[in-house]
């Protein structure tokens, strides 16, 4: 039969299965700042973890090698009511108040954690410790310690291929591979934590290509919903030959023509739309020349990376002009991802956790996302309450041993109508070509959105046709391409329905906001992809009893 | 994308191998590890960090492949990110001076 989520078509699985067979109370799929929040906070509950990631715990991600600032705000009402009011309209009015306040309370108090566990913040002149800026690669190497510290164990380079499924539609485990062994695994578990990151469509924008949107294909397979994914179509600024798309210093930037001319009105947090259009036309160059020397300093003590591709190309980025690009960076900063139903990050679908940018990040941004602060304070806050919130399944579940468990996967792993087997670069290379350019997705249109959906939608229907990959490298490709272009068609289909201009989706033909648009877009569905509207939950202030008990 | 592994500085520790996100490495017994997939190399630079050899250099260029002759003549200092961050052997972490906050509330 043809690909579907009814559980009746999907494989059993019996006790002997995998090279590598596990069984845990909670499974965390992915090992970035989300997934290391979550495995440390279900440890500290007495669960007992795994936690798979598809590279390594501690490089894998986009915050190991990339760095972010850290929404870190005193807790005194006047800075708290700042900091919330600073995004709200520029996220079209979509975040609530409520888990703004729990996201702020939750991150000062890792931040004090992170602080006792040696993380070198640093101090200033005056003595005063500053928490805003977590440097990745000491973060997450820091992080990975305390992973393990806490008991939970970590299998690198193991990719979780397709979630596991009880008689009732419970999520109950995953299965994989060992990618550099070939080796299958087999989680049996009471709760699973996606942490998989977004989806940057394998752009190379900085520490994104591990990030393909592989936990919400393996959810949407299990029946989970999203939510925002018409927020996806961020595009980070960097050098044109470079993975760097790091984009705080452009503050300081006048951007040029080739010939040498300034481009007004281009900047890289208002104006980077002047970029994307100038790009389509024509090369654009940049100069940090409105940074003194005061913060040409700064700059080189506060992101060293940053630095990396002039130096090796010899290019002084204060004095030389040199050519920039935008990255498609998807939903990794875009906003959009698993819809969330409650405090504890749990998903539509029991025994299902999300967090970090794998999870709607429309809670605390609405449609909007700037610089790294909100997306790191998001991952480490709902790391900590879907880990909690998994390890509270589990003491409630039922005894793994009498479940019937079965596959959830499809698209390049189960089909029995299979003809030839999936070409995933080509695959992969056809979703870039919708997703990619700035004149379909930077801005967006109802004639392009319908066009790019109908070759989308005809590409799904090929893939659901394919032979099932014969290695475990295969398999992995092959379910980055499906995941790929499961979220490009949520994305579109999303955009699609949006018939406005709010946050960061840009409608070319409704150019402006539309006040009775104000409602989340839910979309879900792998063969047949749909869209609801649902209204924004209001309560003035957070229940912060979780972020207190922490 | 990761370049260079240099023989006369790797001692087989395999360690890139283990940390790389995108399994660009291959072991290779009793040898240095090989460049196995370079076109999955994001250029993310974490090998060159979590070498203790500073055997490892990664190349800005994210799109493009180059020949092992443009390779070789081009001359590049080995450890100079890890040296930056303070991880090399004897250094203390650079983090503390972390210069940010200076910054983010200049910023537009």
């Amino acid at each position: 039969m043809a690909m579907s989520n009814v559980d009746s078509g999907k494989q059993v699985v019996s006790s002997a299965e995998g090279t590598g067979q596990y069984e845990v109370d909670v499974l965390v799929i992915g090992g970035g700042p989300a997934g290391a929040w979550a495995a440390i906070s279900a440890s500290a509950k007495g669960a007992k973890v795994l936690l798979v990631d598809k590279g390594f715990c501690g490089t894998s991600g986009a915050t190991a090698p990339a760095g972010t600032a850290l929404w870190h705000v005193p807790p005194d009402v006047q800075s708290r009511e700042k900091a919330k009011a600073s995004r709200f309209a520029l996220g079209g009015e979509l975040a609530e108040h409520a888990w703004m306040d729990r996201v702020l309370e939750q991150t000062w108090i890792n931040a004090e954690r992170l602080a006792e566990w040696g993380y070198p913040f640093p101090v200033d002149a005056n003595g005063i410790e500053h928490r805003d800026s977590l440097q990745g690669p000491e973060y997450m190497r820091l992080m990975r310690k305390r992973v393990k510290q806490s008991g939970a164990r970590i299998l690198d380079h193991s990719p979780a291929l397709e979630l596991l499924t009880d008689e009732h539609g419970v999520v109950a485990g995953a299965a994989g591979v060992h990618r550099q062994t070939g080796d299958t695994w087999l989680v049996r578990s009471q709760a699973v934590v996606i942490a998989t990151g977004g989806c940057a469509f394998l752009s190379r924008a900085l520490g994104c290509n591990v990030l393909t949107g592989d936990g919400q294909l393996m959810a949407a397979e299990a029946g989970a919903e999203l939510s925002g994914m018409e927020f996806s179509n961020s595009y980070g600024l960097g050098p044109a030959f470079s993975s760097v798309t790091k984009s705080l210093f452009y503050n300081w930037a006048t951007f040029y023509y080739e010939d040498g001319s300034v481009i007004e009105g281009a900047g890289s947090a208002r104006g980077r739309g002047i970029i994307a259009q100038t790009l389509q036309t024509q090369p654009v160059y940049a100069r940090l020349d409105l940074a003194d020397s005061a913060i040409r300093q700064w700059m080189r003590s506060a992101q060293p990376n940053f630095f990396l591709p002039f130096d090796r190309q010899g290019i002084d980025p204060f004095e030389q002009r040199f050519p920039v690009t935008l990255r498609l960076e998807g939903t990794v900063r875009g906003t959009g991802g698993l819809h969330v139903v409650d405090e504890s990050c749990a998903t539509s679908v029991e025994g299902l956790y999300a967090a970090g940018d794998a999870a709607t990040r429309e809670l605390i941004c609405g449609g909007f996302t700037g610089g790294g602060s909100h997306n790191a304070a998001w991952a480490m806050s709902s790391g900590f309450w879907a880990g909690a919130g998994a390890a509270d399944c589990s003491r409630d579940a039922r005894a793994t041993a009498r479940r019937v468990l079965r596959r959830a996967g499809g698209v390049g792993l189960h089909t029995d109508n299979a003809s030839a087997p999936i070409d995933s670069a080509d695959v992969i290379r056809a979703v870039q070509a919708e997703v990619f350019p700035y004149e379909r997705n930077w801005t967006r249109s109802g004639d392009l959105l319908e066009d790019s959906l109908q070759r989308l939608d005809d590409l799904w229907v090929g893939l659901t046709q394919c032979a099932p990959a014969r290695t475990a490298q295969e398999a992995v490709r092959a379910r980055e391409a499906a995941a790929m272009l499961a979220t490009s068609r949520w994305m579109y289909r999303s955009a699609l329905q949006r018939t406005e201009t709010r946050g960061m989706h840009r409608r070319r033909e409704h150019g402006s906001l539309d006040p009775h648009q104000r409602h989340r877009l839910v979309s879900g569905g792998l063969d047949e992809v749909w869209v609801r509207r649902l209204a924004v939950p209001y309560r003035e202030h957070g229940d912060l009893s979780i972020a207190a008990a922490a | 994308m990761i370049e260079i592994v240099s023989a006369a500085r790797c001692t087989g520790c395999n360690i890139c191998v283990t940390v790389c996100p995108t399994n660009v490495f291959d072991a290779v017994s009793n040898g240095v590890p090989v460049i196995a997939r370079q076109d999955d190399c994001q250029t993310c630079f974490m090998c060159e960090l979590y070498c203790p050899e500073d055997a490892l250099f990664v190349a800005p260029l994210a799109d493009r492949v180059r020949s092992q002759e443009s390779v070789l003549a081009d001359p590049v200092t080995m450890g100079a990110y890890r040296s930056a961050v303070g991880w090399a052997r004897g250094e203390r972490s650079t983090a503390d001076q972390d210069a940010s906050y200076e910054l983010l509330i200049r910023a537009r």
